[in-house]
């Protein structure tokens, strides 16, 4: 009585199966070499930093639709000229970046105005009311970003998220994630940033922020690059003027504009210090 | 001939897969968005539908029931679809790489699709005959992209509108949008009655 069912089911399994055999070996199409010469050199973290929809697609691009060569990001130079050498081309220069958080309202600057007891994560928290923050376009500190961080660049340092420049490799997936667009791609050569996203007007900034840029445009002035404008109460610096002199910083009253000496720290130094300060 | 008419507009119209017995709803919610897609997915669960029918009918007639063995339709229908649906991408593939590139992703997931193995199902809880059964299938099939086609179309129109409120975009605006179509389709019941009663 048994053995009836279990042998319908495991032929009726195994017709199948060799049906499929057959089928996979008489139409197998020949294997796309191109393809996967390149997808072989590709870091397959399927970021999407490239602008393609993951490592496969961007590697069939590559090699069928003449996609250039150094869009990798994470991969950086080596892996645009891997794929170059794979594809025979000359490989261009790939701009090394890396992700900086444009927010310092850390739990010493600013205070909550809620005591938000939902769940632990900022898209949540920022659907209820903008956020616990006083000031709107402030890091929440719940850590999507460092939840959509594949290399673990990432940690929250006194209720905000900073970022280790030595370890992250410019993806961008935390500036996909994070609810408030706080996160920038910048290029690794510019070590001065604005550490502060918020437009509203200055004396509401610094009424709610003791890091909050004011858009004083005392920064504006004393740039002698031209590399700094103040649009709409905030600050903003072009990578392609900012020779990082450091001048705005020490001109900035609140300290908004911030350098990577300061802010992109090592993780375990910075959870060090956050654990000091916590004490 | 009148038998299969009332089978075909009862499938299509009345007993919509999607919208009056709720299969199917994942490729109806998920590949909704664009026309073409949209199209595209039907006409693949259409074909798949029309084949698992076409496989699984003689299988539970000559095989299962002669045995006695019925109650494993469900467990062979899936092992069934699936085979097929891996045969039918191998040889999609191979033949019309066009139409492969175009359903991609949707091939493998009409594997799980509950339409598909509804269809197969309910032929036999109707007691339907082979024709009857191919009949039914492939009206099902229409239905699917009668429903997918519509909703497409209802569904950029959401998508373009400016007015909805934060909480209702995306997904459950989808889902209003979809409860109110099939609400439009239960007009059609006792149809059948009226054309070819």
């Amino acid at each position: 009585m048994l053995v009836m069912p279990i042998v319908v089911v495991g032929g009726i399994g195994l017709v199948c199966s060799v049906v499929l055999v057959i089928a996979a070996k008489v139409m197998a199409l020949p294997a796309d070499e191109i393809f996967e010469k390149v997808r072989a050199e590709l870091p397959g973290a399927n970021c999407g930093a490239c602008g393609y929809a993951g490592c496969d697609d961007y590697a069939k691009a590559v090699a069928h639709s003449g996609a250039a060569t150094n869009l990798c990001v994470p991969g950086g130079a080596g892996c645009a000229a891997a794929v170059s050498a794979a594809m025979g081309v000359e490989a261009g220069e790939v701009v090394e970046q890396y992700a900086v958080v444009r927010c310092s309202g850390n739990c010493y600057s600013t205070e909550p105005i809620m005591d938000y007891e939902g769940k632990k994560s900022c898209a949540a928290c920022n659907y209820f009311y903008q956020g616990k923050g006083s000031c709107s376009h402030g890091c929440l500190g719940y850590g999507d970003c460092l939840e959509a961080c594949k290399y673990g660049a990432i940690a929250i340092v006194d209720g905000i998220a900073v970022i280790d420049k030595s370890v992250c490799v410019g993806c961008g997936m935390c500036a996909k994630t994070c609810p408030n667009h706080l996160i920038s791609i910048i290029p690794k050569s510019s070590t001065v940033f604005v550490g502060c996203s918020s437009h509203d007007k200055g004396a509401f900034t610094r009424k709610v922020c003791k890091n909050g840029c004011i858009g004083c445009k005392k920064c504006e002035k004393t740039c002698q690059h031209g590399a700094i404008t103040v649009t709409d109460n905030l600050a903003a610096i072009d990578p392609a003027k900012c020779v990082n002199c450091g001048d705005c910083v020490a001109a900035c009253p609140t300290g908004a504009i911030v350098t990577c000496e300061s802010r992109c720290v090592s993780i375990s130094s910075a959870e060090a210090a956050s654990a000091i300060n916590a004490k | 001939m009148k038998q299969f008419a009332i089978i075909l507009v009862s499938a299509i119209l009345v007993n919509n897969y999607v919208l009056s017995k709720f299969l199917g709803i994942c490729p109806f919610l998920g590949v909704s968005k664009k026309l073409d897609s949209a199209f595209g997915m039907s006409v693949a669960v259409t074909f798949v539908m029309a084949l698992a029918t076409a496989a699984t009918w003689p299988i539970y007639i000559y095989v299962l029931v002669p045995r006695g063995l019925s109650y494993l339709q469900t467990i062979v229908f899936i092992l069934i679809i699936a085979a097929l649906v891996q045969f039918i991408e191998i040889a999609m593939k191979k033949y019309i790489p066009a139409l492969h590139a175009s359903l991609g992703i949707y091939l493998p997931l009409i594997t799980t699709n509950c339409a598909v193995l509804g269809v197969t199902i309910l032929n036999l809880d109707e007691g339907y005959n082979f024709a009857e059964s191919m009949v039914n299938s492939i009206g099902s099939g229409l239905g699917f992209m009668l429903a997918m086609v519509l909703f497409s179309g209802v569904r950029s129109r959401v998508d373009a509108s400016k007015s909805i409120p934060k909480s209702f975009q995306g997904i459950p605006i989808t889902l209003i949008a979809a409860s109110i179509c099939a609400v439009s389709f239960m007009g059609f019941s006792g149809i059948v009655d009226g054309l070819f009663g």
